[in-house]
């Protein structure tokens, strides 16, 4: 491949038909930084997150009025048989919320693709998806569905052209990563929230320690670096009180304080008091600040410069990242204080991920995006996409695990796997039918760079739709 | 049934649902009851095989084995056989309703499907010159009830796009990949190690589970028949275009134009049967985008060629022959020295066959349907009247 292919297919998003090869591949991606917009025009159909997190409220609501409505009965007499209420019965109510927080999520997941089919900056706009995955969260809690997007709009893009620790802090305080990971509940077992609970006998509630152990292990400095359990049970300690305004409506939303629905909230009284100390070092601060200050230690650490380093050289540079790759981004990271426009330009300045030969199996993500990219489609609708994506394995913000989608082939290029890219590439194909020809696109998209057996697999197609999809499947399609 | 279609519009205006006539649904009767449909073979059909020209001398010896295939066809006159596989066709032949065309080409004169297909659809004398479809022209000169068409397929194919408005119409369920695609993937991974194996490991299983792409990708033509038949019977569409692809039997051709041509045969039937009475006043036009070579190629196949064969079917065609100007299939008589020689011009056939439907001054229709070529429409009797 050519560089400047390699700046549109590795570094960017996949060719359009209107993109010219860039003559400087290095500066096409560096003047992205200035281009790039972190709410552009195609998010304003995002429903806000006051909005989402009312819907959300209003739902968490119903169903503990409904367990509520089942287990009075019970209480008040016990030895009478009740009329119970059905469980399997749908609740008009719940259905009509569930609904519209299924619609959230259909709005903000299209935005999302749309966003990236239609953007200049497609190496930002990939870096965005980066990120998004490594603060993974995924939609099948249902609390995430309608707030995983505002997560990727809110805390990740503003970031990706800022510095680590912002972007650390603004997913932490997210309120889809506060409800994901179980932080919006827990409860310092000393804080007065906690002394209520114990002194009332009631269900047992109290630290969790979900977020914490997340941070360490997948957000920052990564996996056996050397903290200890006490560690991570130290900085759930901390995190306490970190939680959501207005989404929780019952007797104990009003311990939480009165931030508006879906702001992040410290509760004082859920915070556990006194100094913490974590992995040898002592956090006297107070309340909110605690836990900030932990936060900005770890970004800080040289484990996190190593694991972000990993990640990034893997995500460019091929699945056995490059040491020599890890070591430079690693050492940018650290000499900028977490600067990631620096680590970025470290990459772009590196020989690695400019190797001719494809590096990456595209994720069907990526599949897809460049797909449709090929074929200059701009808005795809809200239920197709979705329909794509999950189709081909890989549904938007549903990675099933905070650690996110995998970033290695093994994980990605299975037989049948191949087989679903090859029928919606057909899908594709003929949705566009006899109006693209695919080898003239196929030169276009890869310009000096086209393998002959794939120049003439299209060019001996029997009808202009089989040709695109050959070119959609094809060696140089399927990988980056 | 209705639930699972889904509707496409295509064109500036939306077509409503009830634009394409559902049943159960009273609309006024149009002027008069033609329909016409137009069935692409894409992919270039072979049609020295379809309408095989076992009177010709040369023919035997050009083809070896495959006129094994022939011996179980049906005669048209003492000079050509119809493939056994087309067994309703025959029939509509034998009922005066089938007439095939021989040595027929569009003026396209190279060998690329893609060019070729769109000088089939645009009707212009070269790729790429002309930006709409002689389908789409056709509906500027017909009366508002009758201008009605539809595409059955997800998209609206090149031959019916322009500036009329047209529908189209898809099963949402459409089997996914075709059997011909797979077997390109396969080849264009044969040099890939990881695809290669990654492949093979997915047809293996797919051929083990059962759920064989023969089943699964194979167009269904009695069921596109019967869709078609369904839609243009009611008070909405009156004409239709359905795509079929498969066409390009560069290896195994005996067997898979033996598929190919029985699934055409089920689908022109489920079409006739679909359509009732109204098939009395219907047209089908079936027509490739060329033909292929005379002489088989090492790989039981027949490489890209010139001529080919078109059919014209209906109640309203005055069948029971074959229309052919025949240009032998001696070396000196072929094209290039080895395909099929054009003798007669498609566009002229189809603009013949259309304006003696519609009542229509031929020459307009040629004008209009085909503004490049030159050359009149067909005068000699296609439709009855």
């Amino acid at each position: 491949m050519l560089s400047s292919v390699i700046a549109l297919n590795r570094f960017g998003l996949g060719a359009r038909p209107g993109d010219h090869p860039p003559a400087d591949p290095k500066r096409w991606l560096l003047q992205q930084f200035d281009r790039f917009e972190p709410r552009p025009q195609i998010l304003a159909r995002v429903p806000s997150r006051t909005v989402v997190a009312t819907q959300l409220a209003d739902y968490i609501e119903e169903q503990r009025m409904a367990g509520q409505a089942r287990r009075r009965p019970q209480m008040t007499n016990a030895a009478m048989p009740q009329q119970q209420p059905d469980a399997k019965e749908i609740d008009p109510v719940k259905r009509y919320l569930r609904q519209n927080i299924r619609q959230n999520y259909l709005v903000m997941s299209s935005a999302r693709l749309d966003s990236a089919l239609a953007s200049d900056n497609p190496f930002v706009e990939r870096l965005v998806h980066f990120w998004a995955n490594h603060f993974a969260v995924s939609v099948d809690k249902l609390p995430v569905i309608g707030l995983a997007g505002l997560l990727e709009f809110e805390a990740i893009r503003p970031h990706v052209l800022g510095r680590f620790s912002d972007m650390l802090l603004a997913v932490e305080q997210h309120p889809a990563m506060l409800v994901y990971l179980d932080q919006a509940q827990s409860i310092g077992p000393n804080s007065r929230a906690g002394q209520l609970v114990a002194m009332r006998g009631g269900r047992q509630r109290g630290l969790n320690e979900n977020l914490a152990r997340e941070i360490m292990e997948l957000h920052t400095i990564g996996v056996r670096t050397g903290y200890s359990q006490a560690d991570v049970t130290e900085f759930a300690r901390a995190l306490t009180g970190w939680t959501v305004g207005g989404i929780g409506r019952g007797p104990g939303a009003r311990m939480i304080g009165n931030a508006p629905a879906g702001e992040f909230q410290f509760a004082e009284l859920l915070h556990e008091p006194g100094g913490r100390k974590i992995m040898g070092k002592s956090y006297r601060q107070n309340g909110e600040a605690q836990a900030r200050a932990v936060l900005t230690d770890l970004a800080a650490s040289p484990a996190t410069a190593k694991h972000l380093a990993t990640k990034l050289a893997r995500h460019f540079a091929g699945d056995e990242p490059p040491p020599a790759l890890m070591d430079r981004l690693s050492k940018a990271y650290l000499a900028s204080n977490g600067d990631l426009p620096t680590v970025y330009r470290a990459l772009i300045e590196s020989p690695e991920p400019w190797a001719a030969q494809p590096l990456k199996f595209k994720t069907p993500w990526e599949w897809a995006v460049s797909a449709l990219r090929a074929i200059d489609a701009t808005s795809i609708p809200a239920q197709a996409q979705a329909g794509l994506l999950k189709q081909l394995g890989q549904p938007t913000w549903q990675p099933g695990s905070p650690a996110g989608w995998d970033d290695i082939a093994a994980s990605w290029a299975a037989p049948e796997a191949l087989v679903l890219r090859v029928e919606a590439a057909q899908r594709i194909a003929d949705s566009v039918g006899s109006s693209v020809d695919a080898r003239a696109l196929a030169e276009k998209l890869y310009p000096g760079s086209l393998s002959d057996t794939t120049r003439t697999a299209i060019a001996r197609a029997e009808s202009p739709a089989e040709g695109l999809a050959l070119l959609l499947v094809s060696p140089e399609f399927v990988r980056r | 049934m209705i639930s699972r279609r889904s509707f496409i519009a295509a064109g500036s205006a939306a077509t409503t649902l009830a634009a394409l006539g559902f049943p159960g649904m009273a609309f006024a009767k149009a002027a008069t009851d033609r329909r016409f449909i137009f069935i692409i073979q894409r992919g270039a059909a072979d049609g020295l095989h379809i309408v095989a020209p076992t009177g010709d001398p040369a023919y035997a010896g050009l083809r070896g084995d495959f006129v094994q295939d022939l011996v179980a066809g049906s005669k048209l006159g003492s000079f050509f056989t119809l493939h056994p596989a087309l067994a309703e066709t025959a029939k509509m032949y034998g009922d005066k309703q089938a007439l095939f065309v021989h040595a027929v080409a569009s003026p396209y004169r190279d060998r690329s499907h893609f060019d070729g297909q769109n000088v089939l659809e645009t009707g212009g004398s070269a790729a790429y010159r002309l930006r709409d479809g002689w389908m789409n022209r056709l509906l500027g000169l017909l009366p508002a009830d009758e201008a009605k068409a539809l595409a059955l397929s997800t998209t609206v194919p090149m031959a019916l796009r322009g500036p009329h408005d047209v529908s189209s119409y898809a099963q949402s369920q459409l089997p996914s990949a075709t059997d011909d695609l797979m077997a390109r993937v396969s080849a264009l991974y044969a040099s890939d190690q990881q695809l290669h194996g990654l492949w093979n490991a997915a047809m293996d299983t797919r051929m083990k589970g059962g759920d064989s792409m023969q089943a699964g990708g194979r167009q269904n033509g009695a069921t596109i028949g019967s869709l078609a038949a369904k839609v243009l019977s009611g008070d909405g569409a009156r004409i239709a275009m359905i795509e079929t692809n498969g066409w390009d039997t560069h290896s195994g051709q005996r067997a898979r134009l033996n598929a190919q041509l029985r699934n055409l045969d089920q689908l022109v039937a489920a079409l006739k049967a679909g359509l009732g009475s109204d098939w009395r006043n219907t047209l089908v036009v079936v027509a490739t985008e060329f033909g292929r070579t005379a002489k088989p190629n090492g790989t039981g196949g027949t490489d890209h060629g010139q001529a080919s064969a078109a059919m014209l079917l209906g109640g309203a065609v005055s069948g029971g022959k074959v229309v052919a100007d025949w240009p032998g299939l001696s070396t000196a008589a072929l094209y290039e020295g080895r395909d099929l020689k054009p003798t007669t011009d498609l566009d002229a056939l189809i603009a013949g066959a259309l304006s003696q439907h519609y009542g229509l001054d031929p020459a307009r229709a040629m004008t209009t349907l085909f503004p490049e070529t030159r050359g009149s429409a067909f005068a000699q009797s296609l439709i009855t009247a």
